[in-house]
């Protein structure tokens, strides 16, 4: 399996540390409530098909890693660095 | 029988070998199959469960039969290929499964008992009583059934493993693979030809065909020598590509070695290859496969396609007199090639009644061979004409053709399912099984050469196109263009005995009948029920024959009955070309100090910390036991001074406007609010709330900070702290790197530490210049450095840093000076009792399970502002009385020691599970305190100080009365480390 990074181009995958789906990085709102903290920490879709992970480029660069890939294919069809995404909104914020 | 004259191996360089412990001679060239054929051997072994006798079979890696075992003692190799293996002089080969020859095998006794072996047979025999099967059937039936045996030795042989990379990898050197790499070649781009033979041209090298108005070997050689003028190619024989893989990689297992009589030392016997290929060519050629037919297992029965093979390429005729019987034109060919080369052909038998004899030949259109005769070697075969009339044909080897399946595994590795194709009774692949990846020639399904030829000229064409080049002119070479004609025709029916499907296994067209009849009807549990495919030749042989059979005998097509999974490896990798390189200190990369060598020559005895190695204690004349030492070490860092290497600990250099902001993210405590020269105990959780690691975090400079960290967790913090700010403060200012190897840091504790300290550094230090908590820039003999005043002694404790290639001096120096004193080095066994006594946690405490709550530490998490955990720490059933509650134990005076891992009761209860109230974490003898100690978590513990728990170890039988005390034991106003 080969993953292209952003900084360092496709690289062997033993260079990289696999971390889960991508929405661990959407981390909620301070004070938000523990049910909100229970689906951030634990409830992750198992989709047959396309799906967004984190990988870590631990060999290599140290960039975090957001992999698009096909969990029926294995085909890889985008990475980029995860520090280049939009903030997202954060959840449970309480007004 | 060697033919004169004929054949491409190298008649004037004879090779002596040892088969079964007689020597034998073949030539450069030959395999060890080719060699014994040549010398008239027969029997090459015994088979899996009835011992029968077998030959070989085939010319090639897919060999079922032949199974040989190489070397002796350490070094010997089961289950190797007789058609792989090469011959030389040290070769040193023996059948197997058989005792106590393969000529005398007394096991062979099972084949009177066959009726008893049918598929299912152990399963249902063997049932009761239930305990007999792991204790005696199971053993007993091992033994007697299997192929060659491992020495259960260390294998002291040499392996290798190895990358490579390029734009084109073509697997198989026959016509499409060699027309696929010239053209490729040609056009500049970076080309490996893969081959697992030793000699490239595949069937080129097997067939009397011409290719350009030439004979076809040497057209290949003259391809070959083109290429090997080319520096983007690169040739590969003995290389067996053994599986496609995600993105483009493909593993390919080289024998390097194995074929030489004294390879040098520094050659490995094999190498593990992983090829990463923007473009694939898939040119395996095609297995020809067998027809069961009664008793089709006889030494002398063999591949038609691998007669000619022994006959054109190896000059051996593999029987004096030989019958062949077939469903296919390619039959025909057979005959022809051996009546050419003189050899006898006693009789073409062709299930076709259409079928035309070739000339000469003794043709038995539309009749079948119905049984063979000859138990240790075939001498006639039985046949039964349209009518049933029966004839005896003479023979000792009977070339048999059931057509050819195209070797399409590689395309199917990724779990692309191949189809139908009825005109050649075959399976083929689909395009884009495997991305990348095309198939061209045989292994497609195209059988002519010259539409091999095509296919792979284009094949390379589509490649070129896919990688941006332009191909050159490649003008395609004539040849043979023939019709492949063939009926399918699986099995003989109707015979009494058994007809074998899968000869490596010894599976029978009777035991898939067997399978269906019981309901096992879906191909993938005939296959397990019966073992069809699961021997070393993974069902190349046998595979769609045996579906066939499942087809016909529960009433559907082939493409109904589909095909089981095609997996890697191609071909029997050995364990130790994998796992090259990772033996005994390859296991796991070793990380040693600037210290090592200092406490090694001390005699200290070096205990792995991850994958670092540190001084467990420091030995010395006298000592009766490693405690001694231990208590020692201890005392004269409570009384004098000692040294202690903290390199180990994760050191992290972060920089940045928001570095201190950054920190206040990452801690639970505030970190912004650090002056320079200060240092900072904090406290770190994972996202869900647990302790992920502690530390301390000097502030050297404004906006420049170094955070310490735990051996162990090293790697994880820096992780995560890379996680957090490219996750959630990708903005902010703040940049950091791991600098652990770049320092050598020394703990200098005790009472005398900063007497030590005070004559080498260039500028005495005392109690306001480095106060507790800070940290100081020093020259150390003109070396700049660092020092930090922290302790994880509870002593008057520093840590001096200084760049790393100064650390083995600094550390000599060190510990030359704290002898003088009184004092000396000490290792991890006092390190860990010092911080025991003075209740510092490690991750024996912060084991993944814990909150700051449960480690006393709640007041560490700031109200003020958010950190990493802080959310999900405050979630129910986080905090509270019904908590594990970090505590210190003492055991009743005169009680034996503890051990961690034991468990907690109440006084009086009994010691089961649902009484469980805690846990050991951390014990140690404390010879400043006389007693054990123990740090453990206990439901509700912190209110429990003060009564006493009852602590049992089941495994080391220990039942021992505690107090619950508070987990600092020893000096709980921490005056002795601030003084």
């Amino acid at each position: 399996m080969r993953i292209t990074c952003p900084l360092c181009g496709a690289r062997d995958r033993r260079e990289f540390t696999y971390y889960g789906a991508s929405v661990y990085a959407d981390r909620p709102a301070e004070g938000a409530a523990p049910e909100v903290w229970d689906d951030y920490l634990h409830l992750r879709d198992n989709p047959a098909g396309e799906i967004t992970d984190l990988w870590y480029h631990e060999l290599g660069c140290s960039a975090w890693i957001e992999v698009t890939r096909n969990t029926v294919t294995h085909a890889i069809s985008a990475t980029r660095l995860l520090a280049d995404r939009a903030t997202p909104t954060k959840k449970g914020a309480r007004s | 029988m060697r033919i004169a004259g004929k054949g491409l191996v190298d008649r004037n360089t004879p090779v002596g070998f040892r088969f079964d412990g007689k020597d034998y001679t073949g030539f450069q060239g030959d395999t060890l199959a080719s060699a014994l054929l040549a010398s008239g051997v027969r029997v090459f072994g015994r088979s899996f469960k009835y011992h029968r006798p077998r030959g070989v079979m085939t010319a090639g890696s897919e060999e079922p039969c032949a199974l040989v075992t190489i070397g002796r003692g350490a070094a010997q190799v089961p289950n190797v290929r007789a058609t792989v293996q090469e011959i030389h002089a040290a070769l040193d080969a023996r059948g197997q499964n058989a005792w106590p020859s393969v000529n005398v095998d007394l096991m062979a006794m099972n084949d009177l008992f066959s009726p008893f072996f049918s598929a299912g047979f152990y399963y249902k025999t063997f049932m009761w009583p239930r305990k007999f099967w792991e204790s005696l059937y199971e053993p007993a039936i091992r033994r007697a059934a299997g192929l060659g045996a491992l020495s259960r030795k260390h294998n002291e042989d040499h392996y290798e493993k190895a990358y490579a990379f390029c734009d084109l990898l073509v697997v198989g050197s026959g016509p499409a693979g060699l027309m696929a790499a010239l053209a490729a070649g040609r056009a500049g781009a970076d080309v490996i030809l893969a081959e697992e033979d030793h000699v490239m041209g595949g069937r080129l090298l097997a067939e009397m065909q011409e290719v350009a108005g030439q004979p076809g070997a040497d057209w290949a050689a003259g391809v070959l020598a083109e290429l090997a003028t080319m520096p983007n190619v690169r040739l590969m024989t003995r290389t067996s590509i053994t599986g496609a893989y995600d993105g483009g990689t493909f593993g390919a297992l080289e024998r390097v070695g194995l074929h030489l009589a004294r390879p040098p030392m520094d050659l490995p016997q094999e190498c593990f290859w992983r090829i990463v290929a923007k473009r694939a060519i898939l040119a395996t050629g095609a297995h020809e496969r067998p027809i069961a037919f009664p008793n089709n297992d006889r030494p002398g029965v063999m591949m038609a396609g691998a007669v000619r093979a022994y006959l054109n390429r190896f000059g051996v005729a593999p029987g004096q007199t030989v019958a062949v019987f077939g469903n296919n034109d390619d039959a025909h060919r057979t005959v022809r090639d051996l009546k050419a080369a003189g050899v006898k052909v006693s009789a073409l038998i062709d299930v076709r009644e259409e079928a035309t004899a070739p000339d000469g030949a003794t043709l038995h259109a539309g009749a079948q061979v119905v049984d063979t005769v000859g138990r240790k070697g075939l001498r006639e075969v039985v046949i039964a004409d349209r009518s049933g009339q029966i004839t005896r044909i003479p023979c000792d080897c009977l070339a048999i053709s059931g057509g050819w399946n195209p070797a399409l595994h590689l395309a199917c590795h990724m779990n692309g399912r191949p189809v139908w194709r009825e005109e050649i009774a075959a399976f083929v692949p689909q395009p884009g099984m495997v991305p990348g990846l095309a198939v061209a020639g045989a292994a497609n399904g195209t059988f002519s050469t010259q539409a091999c030829l095509a296919e792979g000229l284009e094949a390379a064409k589509a490649a070129l196109s896919e990688l941006g080049r332009k191909a050159k002119a490649v003008d395609l070479p004539q040849a043979e263009d023939g019709a492949y004609r063939l009926r399918a025709f699986w099995e003989v029916r109707g015979g009494k005995h058994r007809a074998w499907l899968d000869f490596s296994n010894d599976v029978t067209t009777k035991d898939v009948r067997l399978a269906a009849q019981e309901n096992y009807r879906s191909v993938e549990h005939m296959k397990r029920y019966t073992t069809q495919g699961m021997a070393p030749d993974q069902g190349k042989n046998s595979n769609v024959a045996a579906l066939a059979v499942l087809a016909d005998a529960t009433g559907r097509g082939i493409p109904e009955t589909g095909i089981t999974t095609f997996r890697p490896p191609y071909v029997p990798i050995s364990v130790a070309a994998l796992g090259a390189g990772g033996q005994g200190a390859g296991f796991a990369p070793q990380r040693f100090t600037t210290s090592h060598q200092a406490s090694v020559e001390r005699g200290a005895p070096m205990v792995e910390a991850g994958l670092w190695y540190r001084p467990s204690y420091f030995p010395r004349p006298g000592d009766q036991s490693w405690l001694d030492a231990c208590n020692r070490e201890v005392g004269f860092v409570r009384d004098r001074v000692g040294v202690c290497d903290v390199s180990t600990l994760g050191k992290i250099d972060i920089q940045g406007a928001d570095a201190g902001r950054f920190l206040d993210l990452v801690y639970t405590n505030t970190f912004s609010t650090l002056k320079p020269g200060r240092v900072r105990y904090g406290l770190m959780l994972r996202e869900d709330g647990m302790v992920m690691d502690d530390g301390t975090t000097a502030c050297l400079a404004e906006g420049h900070y170094l955070m310490t960290t735990t051996t162990a967790a090293a790697g994880q913090v820096m992780r995560h702290l890379d996680f957090v700010a490219q996750a959630h403060c990708p903005a902010w200012d703040v940049h950091m790197i791991s600098a652990t190897e770049q320092w050598a840091q020394f703990a200098v504790a005790g009472p005398l530490a900063r007497e030590l300290l005070n004559t080498l550094l260039e500028e005495p230090v005392d109690g306001d210049t480095v106060p507790f908590l800070g940290v100081a820039p020093v020259r150390v003999m003109g070396v700049a450095g660092r020092l930090f005043r922290i302790s994880f002694s509870g002593e008057l404790g520093y840590e001096i840093a200084v760049p790393a290639r100064y650390g083995a001096a600094l550390y000599r120096d060190l510990v030359a000076r704290a002898e003088n004193l009184g004092g000396g080095a000490y290792g991890m066994e006092a390190l860990n009792v010092l911080r025991i006594e003075k209740g510092f946690i490690t991750h024996a405490e912060i084991h993944g399970r814990v909150t700051a709550f449960d480690i006393g530490l709640q007041g560490m998490v700031s109200a003020k502002k958010d950190c990493i955990g802080k959310g999900a720490s405050t979630r129910p059933g986080l905090s509270g009385p019904e908590r594990e509650q970090m505590v210190g134990l003492k055991p009743v005076p005169g009680s034996k020691s503890i051990g961690a891992g034991a468990h907690l009761f109440d006084e009086g209860a009994e010691p089961v599970r649902v009484n469980d109230q805690g846990y050991v974490t951390s014990v140690c003898w404390s010879p400043t305190l006389n007693s054990h100690l123990g740090l453990g978590f206990l439901i509700n513990g912190r209110a429990r100080i003060g009564t006493r728990v009852r602590l049992v170890d089941h495994l080391r039988k220990t039942d021992v009365i505690c107090e619950v005390v508070h987990p600092v034991f020893f000096d709980p106003e921490g005056g002795r480390a601030r003084g």
